[in-house]
């Protein structure tokens, strides 16, 4: 696909010091630092990858991997550094970006369609209401949002309150609605979270099939590295204020994580390919616990 | 409000007697206007889960019209003031101008709940205050929490259509960056819609229909026109265009028939209104808890909560 990024300490920068700033990347960041309310999240991150490409961001909690997606939306202040996003400034092409933000679930009460909800995705940010009757847009509009809806296999429950979907049909939904404008990059916040071991899988598969048939690149944010494994291309490891972008082979090794955290951590494979960190007794609990 | 004989079940001359009364006439006028209004915000006030706030508007009106009383003024101009300025004091709480107020932004009460209630209890002493001082004429206090159909002037019917269709107009304008904020705040955000500017916005909006609303049912029974018709339609529908149509129209129906039972029965018009508005309600929560349990049975056709 492209150039594996060479793998190196996070302090020093993981990136040649020109690769970041390059054409034809998707994303890319350059000794980046954000802060939220003026606390300083991460910084010294460099990575890039390109249209097509499958990433997960992984990393202990609090380390602020939902800030990385916001960083790349705009929404979070770059302090330091700089961070490119389909070739502007983050924020400046929101219009093709589709954003999928960490959430619970909707409120069984919420009555508001499935269709509805995608398409809010394609026109929700236009003011005023369509005008009525059956013009070329609003019939445009009608067909991309059942392509979509067809597209992650939701037309059965499509036209159901969303409210009253099960976790994996609202994140289905949720999906097609980011999917809806045709978007370059797909940001994606924990969209397994507490879903069964079922939907995970297929959620996993319907984010890999999309990104190799529509070329959108994915940026997909997981505290579990193991559902999406055999789907990705590569994996961003923030810990301790500092990242690595390769393969999972290459990032998920015992030497690479003892470096980014700083204290010695294992990577154990069982039997059917699953990856355990185990940090040592000396790790703060948080980091302790199986994260990757 | 028996003026002239009462009901003789000859329904057509029944209504030309009713509207050939000038003060009935107004009332059906400003009911409408206010019904329509009260309708279609309340849909949304609904879905955003603003009800609070919406009954914290209504009853910031009350000392704006008791203040207006005791100063001499027209109960209108207190109304409108008092309930668009506790509008933007409640936009002013933190975390109130979005949707739902949960962190994910998709439901449950937020902690400005506190804060509101807050507001609402010091509006109320407010308005005791001024009515305390304006001394006596209690069927007045009555009027201003309950509603009253007499005594609705011309003027008062020119003042409700100019911020009636006021706010259907932004109402419109808003459309899609409103629903989208209300439904799903993080995503319109990223997508570019001002999620804070459309909060505000649509709370002004909702103090202009409280303010409205309360002239005609009194600024307790605002909840009548703006929740009763919204949480039915709520229930009948889940397309948000349907869902806003269904509200005005039950808004309508509720309010129209409010004022006719009112007028040719010795009970107050808030009564009615409230009572045909909650008898809506029910019947729109029994027939959405049979459509989900016929849809839920083994065998049933796909169709659960569909559209009707």
């Amino acid at each position: 696909m492209t150039e594996r990024p060479v793998l190196r300490a996070p302090d020093a920068g993981l990136c040649p010091a020109g690769a970041a700033a390059g054409s034809g990347a998707v994303v890319s960041l350059h000794r980046a630092a954000a802060a939220v309310g003026g606390r300083r999240v991460w910084s010294e991150v460099s990575l890039r990858f390109s249209a097509g490409e499958f990433v997960a961001v992984l990393g202990p909690n609090g380390v602020g991997k939902s800030t990385l997606l916001k960083a790349v939306l705009g929404l979070i202040p770059i302090v330091e550094g700089r961070v490119e996003v389909l070739g502007a400034r983050p924020g400046e092409r929101n219009s093709a970006v589709g954003y999928l933000p960490q959430r619970r679930a909707f409120d069984p009460g919420v009555r508001v369609r499935g269709t509805d909800i995608v398409r809010l995705g394609w026109d929700g940010h236009r003011w005023g209401v369509p005008l009525p009757g059956r013009t070329a847009r609003s019939r445009a509009a009608r067909d991309r949002v059942r392509e979509v809806i067809a597209l992650v296999g939701a037309e059965r429950y499509a036209d159901r309150p969303i409210g009253q979907c099960s976790g994996g049909e609202q994140q289905r939904l949720l999906i097609a609605q980011a999917l809806v404008r045709r978007p370059e990059l797909l940001l994606l916040d924990e969209p397994l979270d507490s879903l069964d071991v079922t939907s995970q899988a297929s959620i996993s598969a319907l984010v890999q099939s999309v990104c190799r048939s529509e070329g959108v690149a994915v940026l997909l944010v997981a505290h579990d590295v193991n559902p999406i494994l055999s789907y990705l291309d590569q994996v961003v490891y923030l810990a301790h204020g500092g990242a690595v972008l390769g393969t999972p082979e290459q990032v998920i090794t015992a030497e690479t994580l003892t470096m980014l955290y700083g204290t010695p951590i294992d990577v154990l494979t069982d039997r059917n390919g699953r990856l355990v960190v185990v940090g040592q007794h000396d790790v703060p609990p948080d980091h302790r616990r199986a994260s990757a | 409000m028996g003026t002239d004989g009462g009901l003789s079940w000859h329904l057509v001359d029944d209504v030309r007697i009713m509207l050939s009364y000038h003060f009935m006439l107004n009332a059906v006028r400003a009911g409408t206007i206010v019904a329509v209004v009260a309708g279609a915000i309340g849909y949304l006030m609904v879905l955003r889960r603003q009800s609070f706030a919406g009954h914290t508007l209504a009853v910031i009106g009350f000392p704006g019209a008791a203040g207006a009383t005791w100063l001499g003024l027209a109960t209108g101009f207190g109304y409108f003031g008092f309930c668009v300025a506790g509008a933007l004091v409640i936009a002013a709480i933190p975390g109130v101008g979005r949707a739902g107020g949960g962190p994910g932004g998709l439901g449950g009460y937020g902690e400005e709940s506190a804060g509101i209630g807050v507001v609402q209890a010091f509006a109320l002493a407010c308005g005791f205050l001024f009515v305390s001082l304006y001394r006596g004429f209690l069927s007045g206090l009555n009027n201003l929490l309950f509603g009253t159909i007499t005594g609705i002037t011309d003027d008062q019917i020119l003042v409700l259509l100019v911020a009636g269709v006021g706010c259907l107009v932004a109402l419109v304008a808003l459309g899609r960056p409103l629903l989208f904020a209300s439904v799903d705040p993080e995503v319109a955000r990223a997508s570019g819609v001002p999620v804070r500017g459309v909060g505000v916005a649509f709370l002004v909006l909702l103090g202009l229909t409280t303010a409205g609303t309360s002239q005609i049912t009194g600024s307790l029974l605002v909840f009548a026109l703006l929740v009763a018709p919204a949480a039915a339609a709520a229930r009948l529908t889940a397309r948000p265009v349907a869902g806003i149509a269904v509200s005005v129209g039950l808004a309508v129906l509720v309010t129209w028939l409010g004022e006719a039972v009112a007028f040719f029965s010795p009970f107050p018009i808030g009564f009615w209104v409230t009572t045909f508005g909650f008898g809506a309600f029910l019947l729109a929560t029994g027939y959405r808890a049979a459509a989900d349990r016929a849809s839920r049975r083994p065998g049933a056709r796909v169709l659960a909560g569909s559209p009707t």
